[in-house]
């Protein structure tokens, strides 16, 4: 019995999706945006029910399919939150321009409880499928708004690729479990840590599992669909697509390579290299082009996917003569969480003030912007707060976690590739410097003053406000992000491998 | 009192942010309510620096008004447990003036921008942001916060310009002030790339696991590494400084940026990267300071000598204070390069003469652009005849600007030139050419634009408002001060520079 209250959280979800689902078909049809409000206070139940009961929990359940651990609450607790504010975000969008309200939230929720369960998953498969409820559940999203031929194209591309990268994910793991004999990420570092060479089979199974992440979170060279989904979906959908999948994947990335790959990682951290060096200057330079202003948020959040990737290169330090430390590998992970925090905050920040300003979808050119200065000076401000600390700048949030990611990534020995990463940050400052003076130095082709929803104020102030206070005073997360940063760290493989190595 | 002492400096620095929030507050048309905060707020920092200026005590020297916070502990097997990063703020000898510096800009600058319509509430909370990003950087020990302030003081700048600057037309083409805006803000943040990537390089090589500099100091760092990367930070704060060649962004900047942004950012953030140089290149890594200050005194001496010459060739009244910051930037350089208590006391008394003294400048140049709006020197003649206040006070900061002894230029650069030929004779004379050659185009200008037959285009035109007479007197007084008794700074900023020197002797 004790094993399904720690799932309480994950059930609790579920009934939630299926209630806000039903509640479709029972609410009247100008009721229905009340739908959305339930999902947020069920969330919030939730968020309380989960602090409430996990707290300080340990445990491996069904074999250590499932693992209940700091590491796992923080991120949970971090994805029902984000569900609550994506939820809050759409309900102007969703009343305005998409029809079924009640499927909106309900599949929007069903992808939150997948979230939930890539967090905890500790072993190949569990992640897999939960990685493949969120990519469903996002698919459908995506190609939400069914009148909008963008919307739809968008959501094609999505599922086609979605799907090739599964299917690379999947070839991945099944040779790895073919070869290893199994998929727990403990046993995983135990038995790489017990080989000094790997075969080649493995590491083409590796290489699958890597590249078919790489998908998932967009890293260039497979970056490939981002932009058109993220054009092309709602506007909080893209939102949702920007923060939420991403730091799903990433919850799963760090796990699986701190506790199963960290033994190996000679063998795969200049992939990992190559990769964030990519994605950091290809998503920045190409982001400098960009006229719409979706598409620039997308690329720019490539090249944040890089700084990501930069920090998982840094789980370890790899010595000339190939000596393995892991002195600095919790400021890593701290570092990587952090700025996923930050990250999210920020990008939730900037699209929801795009959604707030353009009136109609499919036309979000960055000239659009020209005046908002004037039209609406909150809407403005918090956007150039999101662009400042998306740039890395103080005193927001960016500035904060950009700083310890790339002073912990050096601290490691990748100063060359924190020194890159510090220099396309300077890049992706040209460009939201570009936007900014749209927004306050050109005058508007429209000069009414805009209206906002009073929602939607009340949304962008709690998060510029979550912007600045990161940006000051990021202590009492810090602190949180280091206890949950100990479930995955200092258990498991990595202290045995630096005693094996003494 | 020692209790309330250490609590001045945080207080110095948080009082403008903690201005800006209060104007966020109130609502955008009440312009009054707003420009009175500004200037309440403004005031209240300015008291508090004399204070600071007059409560630090030269007889004891070394790190005064400090206070530690611990901000953000870092996890990691360090040598001296968890340090992380801490809120550590702490003046000594060559902070002290610059911190009364900023805070006399701050209080004039708020007076002089008194008469923007445009969006006021939005122009002050930038500008009371980048001020606090200035105090935080004049008085922060740890690198964490120091970058923190610096990126702070200089990302502002962008919209300052962008919003409330002018364009110049040249005829043949436009300087817009968007291309200002950008130039400078990309620029300054260029340089601000190579100190980032400095700092981590820093923290990953001392290995203490906190970016403070006292206990960094005691790191030891190689040689290799001293002489590898104190290029990055003499660069990256040099950028700010105007040290040529990467100075190309102050002129064009400056001549964009509405009249208050130009005095705090000619008279004060250039000094940043001056006081950069010194705070965390010289202190950090006294070796690399060693060996790279040789090609620093080069770089200096073109400053000078190119700031000057491009200052004699301009048209337009901003560009010639443009340029003649760069040339004086360069005497800074000069005397920090040299290395010796001379020189550098020197540069340390010409950042905070030349401050004043460009304030006065922009401002001046300002109330003429306000009432006239060109300044064209070929259009502008006889202004004196009309506006005598005002010409006044461009005479006194001329002559400063020369180098007329009883003026405050005069002390600082004679130290600087002092300092060069103890080291560097041949520099020290090229060195005094500049001089000469900005005497050359002061006296011009003044001549030209004052002086002479009144055109009679500008007959109508009105003299210096009380605002601007009382913020310009403020200035003056500065100069005069300086100038006639220079021995109380000089006392205070030769603790700080001895301290510094010291340790670069000892490496």
């Amino acid at each position: 019995m004790n094993n399904y209250v720690l799932l309480l959280p994950e059930f609790l979800v579920a009934g939630l999706a299926f209630l806000v689902l039903s509640g479709d078909l029972v609410v009247r049809q100008n009721r229905k945006y009340l739908l959305a409000y339930v999902a947020v206070a069920g969330l919030g139940i939730v968020l309380a029910v989960s602090l409430a009961y996990l707290w300080d929990d340990t445990e491996a359940l069904y074999g250590g399919l499932f693992r209940i651990d700091g590491y796992s609450l923080f991120f949970k607790a971090f994805f029902l939150v984000l569900g609550g504010f994506v939820v809050l975000s759409s309900v102007d969008y969703v009343r305005r321009y998409l029809d079924h309200p009640g499927e909106y939230y309900g599949i929007l929720l069903f992808t939150v409880l997948a979230m939930m369960l890539l967090a905890s998953s500790g072993e190949l498969l569990t992640a897999y499928i939960s990685l493949e409820l969120l990519s469903f559940g996002l698919y459908v999203l995506v190609a939400f708004d069914r009148y909008n031929p963008k919307s739809n194209e968008a959501g094609t591309k999505y599922i086609l690729l979605g799907a090739f990268s599964s299917a690379l994910l999947l070839y991945g793991i099944s040779q790895v479990y073919g070869l290893m004999g199994t998929t727990r990420f403990d046993e995983m570092g135990r038995i790489l840590a017990a080989t000094p060479e790997l075969s080649p089979g493995l590491i083409v199974g590796m290489v699958l599992l890597v590249a078919g992440l790489a998908f998932k979170v967009a890293a260039v060279p497979f970056h490939m669909w981002a932009p058109d989904a993220y054009e092309g979906a709602p506007t909080p959908i893209t939102a949702y697509l920007a923060v939420g999948s991403k730091a799903a994947a990433f919850a799963l990335i760090l796990r699986l390579f701190s506790e199963a790959l960290i033994p190996s990682v000679g063998d795969w951290q200049f992939i990992l290299v190559i990769l964030a060096a990519l994605t950091m200057v290809i998503g920045n330079l190409v982001a400098i082009v960009q006229s719409n202003i979706k598409r620039l948020l997308a690329y720019s959040s490539i090249g944040h996917v890089g700084y990501l990737l930069l920090g998982v290169a840094a789980l370890a330090r790899v010595g000339e003569d190939g000596s393995v430390s892991l002195a600095a590998s919790r400021l890593v992970v701290n570092g990587v969480m952090l700025h996923i925090v930050a990250y999210s905050i920020t990008n939730l920040a900037a699209f929801l003030a795009i959604s707030v300003v353009y009136s109609a979808p499919g036309k979000e050119e960055v000239s659009g912007l020209a005046g908002l200065g004037r039209r609406s000076p909150v809407v403005a401000m918090v956007f150039a707060a999101a662009a400042f600390s998306l740039a890395g700048l103080p005193i927001f949030a960016g500035f904060v976690s950009k700083f310890y990611l790339f002073s912990a990534a050096a601290s490691q020995g990748l100063l060359w590739l924190s020194g890159l990463a510090i220099f396309m940050s300077f890049v992706s400052l040209y460009y939201y410097l570009l936007v900014l003076r749209q927004i306050y130095i050109e005058p508007a082709t429209d000069p009414t003053p805009l209206k906002v929803p009073r929602l939607a104020t009340g949304v962008l102030l709690v998060l510029f406000a979550g912007m600045v206070f990161l940006g000051v005073y990021p202590g009492p997360l810090v602190d949180a992000i280091r206890h949950a940063s100990e479930a995955i760290v200092q258990s498991g493989s990595g202290l045995e491998l630096v005693r094996s190595l003494d | 009192m020692a209790t309330v002492d250490s609590y001045i400096l945080f207080i110095i620095m948080a009082l403008p942010m903690a201005g800006a929030a209060v104007i966020l507050l109130i609502p955008g048309r009440r312009v009054a309510a707003i420009r009175w905060t500004a200037a309440a707020v403004a005031l209240a920092v300015m008291a508090l620096t004399f204070y600071a200026f007059l409560a630090y005590d030269h007889d004891v020297g070394g790190f005064q008004f400090a206070r530690t916070w611990t901000w953000l502990e870092l996890p990691g097997p360090w040598p001296l447990g968890f340090r992380g990063i801490e809120l550590s703020l702490a003046a000594d000898g060559i902070a002290v003036p610059m911190v009364l510096l900023t805070g006399v800009v701050m209080f004039t600058g708020v007076l002089i921008s008194w008469k923007i319509a445009d969006r006021p509430k939005d122009f002050f909370i930038l500008y009371f942001l980048m001020l606090c990003g200035v105090f935080g950087v004049f008085v922060s020990l740890d690198l964490f916060f120091l970058f923190f302030f610096y990126e702070l003081a200089v990302v502002p700048m962008y919209l300052l310009i962008g919003v409330w600057g002018s364009s110049t037309d040249f005829k043949t083409f436009l300087r817009t002030k968007e291309y200002g805006a950008m130039k400078l803000t990309l620029f300054l943040v260029a340089g601000s790339v190579l100190i980032w990537i400095a700092l981590i390089a820093v923290f990953a090589e001392g290995g203490l696991g906190t970016f403070n500099l006292l206990a960094l100091r005691d790191a030891e760092f190689s040689n290799t590494f001293q002489v590898v990367f104190f290029p990055f930070l003499i660069v990256g704060f040099g950028v700010l400084a105007g040290l040529w060649p990467f100075h190309t962004w102050s002129p064009d900047g400056h001549v964009a940026a509405p009249t208050a942004v130009s005095m705090v950012h000619a008279g004060v953030l250039m000094k940043l990267g001056a006081f950069g140089i010194l705070r965390v290149a010289v202190f950090l890594l006294p070796e690399g300071a060693d060996r790279w200050m040789p090609i620093l005194i080069g770089l200096g001496t073109v400053n000078v000598l190119y700031g000057a010459f491009s200052a004699l060739g301009q048209r337009d009244l901003k560009y010639v204070i443009g340029y003649s910051s760069v040339s004086h930037m360069g005497y800074v350089l000069m005397g920090i390069a040299t290395l010796n208590p001379l020189g550098v006391s020197g540069a340390v008394l010409q950042m905070f003469s030349h401050g004043i003294m460009t304030a006065l400048f922009f401002a001046v140049v300002g109330a003429i652009y306000d009432r006239t709006h060109t300044r064209d020197i070929m259009v502008l003649e006889g202004m004196a005849k009309r506006m005598g206040i005002v010409a006044a006070l461009f005479v006194v900061a001329g002559l400063a600007s020369l180098g007329l002894p009883g003026l405050s230029g005069f002390v600082a650069e004679l130290l600087v030139f002092l300092g060069l030929f103890q080291t560097y004779p041949v520099l020290g004379i090229l060195g005094i050419i500049g001089a000469a050659v900005t005497a050359v185009y002061i006296l011009r200008l003044i001549a030209k634009v004052f002086f002479g037959p009144l055109d009679p285009r500008w007959k109508d035109q009105t003299d210096a408002s009380p605002i601007e007479r009382f913020s310009s007197g403020i200035l003056v007084g500065f100069i005069v001060l300086v100038g006639l008794f220079p021995f109380p700074f000089i006392r205070v900023i030769d603790t700080g520079v001895t301290e510094l020197l010291a340790r670069v002797a000892g490496s």
